[in-house]
């Protein structure tokens, strides 16, 4: 018949996004990432690993002459570390509270997604979502603390944090907020203080805010991802939203200083450097091998692309009306770390008990896919620096955080170097805090 | 009507259910098409493609229902088992097929969920739906002895 005719001609392009990116993951790392062609599939990927958590005795995997162990267990959702010079780790347990507003039938099916990400194993089911940062205090720097104690409760899903001076800010998803803290302490009754609110409101898609300090403690940074995939719930939701915001601390005054960027976390100036870097996840939804989330040192008042373009001026179809002018001043980042490995922390090594290759590399927790049935990231991988960029492959470091049965036992979050020169890794599903130790090192303090 | 024994009382009833439940995927897949068409003339304005999805999974669910109703229908009365009848199915079913696509193209964020291919399925559909009633129609109009 003449409409089957019709019929089979309409179907004819949709086999062609069938079509699998035949790229393996470890061309989509470094500077020069292949980019092969979007696959908008007809059915999007989704591989998303069941958490199941970790047994007792149960440890991720180092490489050879490392050690891992537990810090602390059965915490809620631990998603960011913080270690102060004096031994102590701050540890944000914290989740977003709240359903996105449905605007298209596909948006209930995505949250029932992602919250197979975040569900099983571990301490979360009690009660309502951590807000909350925990003190975990190990004085003599053996890895087992002494005292584990709640600093500061009742935030607003909060990520970010950083001491200067003798205050605590605390980026919430709506608000920076600063509380009296001298390093010691192990409890802070005081109110906080806002010195700035911060895109929250109703939808809050990437809620997460990265925070850090410049190097001379005058300036804050926070990252703001943002408000969807690639502007599908329209240009107003992302006001002010993926970019990295420059706080003045003192009057609470604001100006983006970069855009473009679609979530960036982990934000951290270099050492002995005021250039600051953050990773960055990239967008979903335009096949498995496509875009490699990155890592990248920020230029001041630079674009990077989303939602216009990727990479450079790579022109995302799906955003309308474009802007060619946007995506032709777009900036590519400095390097890439593969596709949907969704990187949430950077450290860099500034410890001495590690060997000397990882003086000044950075380590990065890539939380893992969902986007792409063959899971990638979940794990911590170590990128070597020289001359304060990054340079050669990326190293699995930390692994094992999905077993040989292809079950989740956690998922890397942020990352942080204490005084010993140990990484602490947030394992948020795991509920726990990982330190991995040099077996050969001595310790810093 | 009223002279018809029992069961053709529930033959009748299911004919006048059929007849509630088919316009209500093809209205769904006409609205969606206008939709789709204005998006692509808005300049992405993601209010219309949002309404598109919400047509095709009306028409779908409602679709569904009225299919099940016409196989019944098909299954009991031996006279709509005619090639208007017969026709009339495949094409529902077609206009369907391609809906259920269609919806998954939706799904994409932005401009490529409407333009090109949602906006040909949706145009393919409507076509087979359209189709689609006027041969139930057709095989009405024999059913009930000319009268329409």
């Amino acid at each position: 018949m003449k409409r089957l005719a019709l019929l089979s001609g309409a179907l004819l392009p949709l086999v062609g996004c069938g079509n699998p990116q035949q790229v393996d993951p470890s061309q989509q790392v470094g500077p020069n990432p292949v980019l092969p062609k979007p696959a908008e599939e007809l059915i999007s990927a989704v591989g998303v690993a069941d958490v199941i958590g970790w047994k007792q005795g149960e440890t991720p995997t180092v490489p050879k002459g490392f050690r891992i162990e537990p810090m602390a267990t059965g915490l809620s959702n631990p998603r960011n570390v913080y270690p102060l010079a004096n031994g102590d780790i701050l540890v944000v347990e914290s989740q977003h509270s709240g359903a996105e507003p449905v605007d298209r039938p596909k948006d209930p099916v995505r949250d029932f997604i992602m919250s197979i990400a975040h569900g099983g194993g571990g301490a979360k089911d009690a009660g309502p979502p951590p807000q909350r940062i925990t003190l975990l205090r190990d004085a003599d720097g053996d890895g087992r603390p002494e005292l584990k104690t709640v600093l500061l409760d009742h935030l607003n899903s909060p990520f970010g944090i950083a001491v200067v001076g003798n205050a605590l800010y605390v980026a919430n998803t709506d608000a920076i907020m600063r509380y009296p803290f001298t390093p010691g302490e192990t409890k802070i009754t005081a109110p906080g203080e806002k010195v700035t609110d911060l895109p929250g409101g109703l939808i809050d898609h990437h809620w997460t805010k990265s925070l850090t300090a410049s190097p001379d403690g005058s300036k804050l940074y926070a990252g703001v991802g943002s408000n969807s995939n690639i502007q599908e719930r329209g240009p107003e939701a992302e006001t002010n939203r993926a970019a990295i915001w420059e706080v003045d601390p003192k009057t609470g005054a604001t100006r983006i200083y970069a855009s473009g960027l679609r979530n960036p976390n982990g934000l951290n100036f270099y050492p002995g450097s005021n250039t600051l870097w953050t990773v960055v996840n990239e967008r979903d939804e335009l096949g498995p091998n496509l875009v490699p989330d990155y890592l990248t040192s920020v230029r001041p008042g630079a674009f990077y692309g989303w939602p216009y373009s990727y990479y450079g001026q790579h022109v995302d179809p799906r955003v309308r009306p474009q802007r060619p002018d946007l995506a032709a001043r777009a900036i590519p980042p400095d390097y890439a770390l593969s596709s949907h490995v969704a990187p949430l922390g950077l450290a860099f090594y500034t410890g001495g008990s590690f060997p000397a290759l990882f003086k000044g590399g950075a380590f990065v927790g890539e939380h893992g896919s969902w986007n792409r049935t063959a899971y990638n990231g979940y794990c911590v991988v170590f990128i070597r620096f020289a001359g304060g960029r990054p340079v050669g492959k990326p190293m699995r470091f930390v692994a094992g955080f999905i077993g040989p049965d292809g079950k989740a036992r956690g998922r890397p979050v942020a990352v942080a170097v204490d005084r010993t020169g140990a990484l602490i890794i947030a394992d948020d599903v795991g509920n726990t805090v990982w330190r991995v130790s040099y077996a050969g090192g001595k310790a810093v303090a | 009507m009223a002279e018809t024994t029992a069961p053709r009382t529930q033959v009748a009833h299911a004919h006048r259910f059929y007849a509630m439940l088919l316009p209500i995927p093809i209205v769904c897949f006409v609205g969606a098409l206008l939709t789709d068409w204005v998006y692509q003339y808005s300049g992405g304005n993601l209010l219309w493609v949002n309404f598109s999805s919400w047509l095709l999974a009306a028409g779908l669910l409602f679709g569904a229902l009225a299919g099940i109703v016409l196989l019944v229908s098909l299954g009991r009365d031996a006279r709509l088992r005619v090639g208007a009848g017969w026709g009339h199915l495949g094409l529902l079913f077609a206009a369907w097929v391609v809906e259920l696509i269609n919806a998954l193209v939706h799904t994409r964020d932005g401009w490529t969920a409407v333009v090109p291919t949602g906006l040909m399925l949706s145009l393919t559909a409507v076509i087979l739906a359209l189709a689609s009633g006027w041969l139930w129609q057709s095989a009405r109009y024999r059913h009930d002895g000319g009268r329409p």
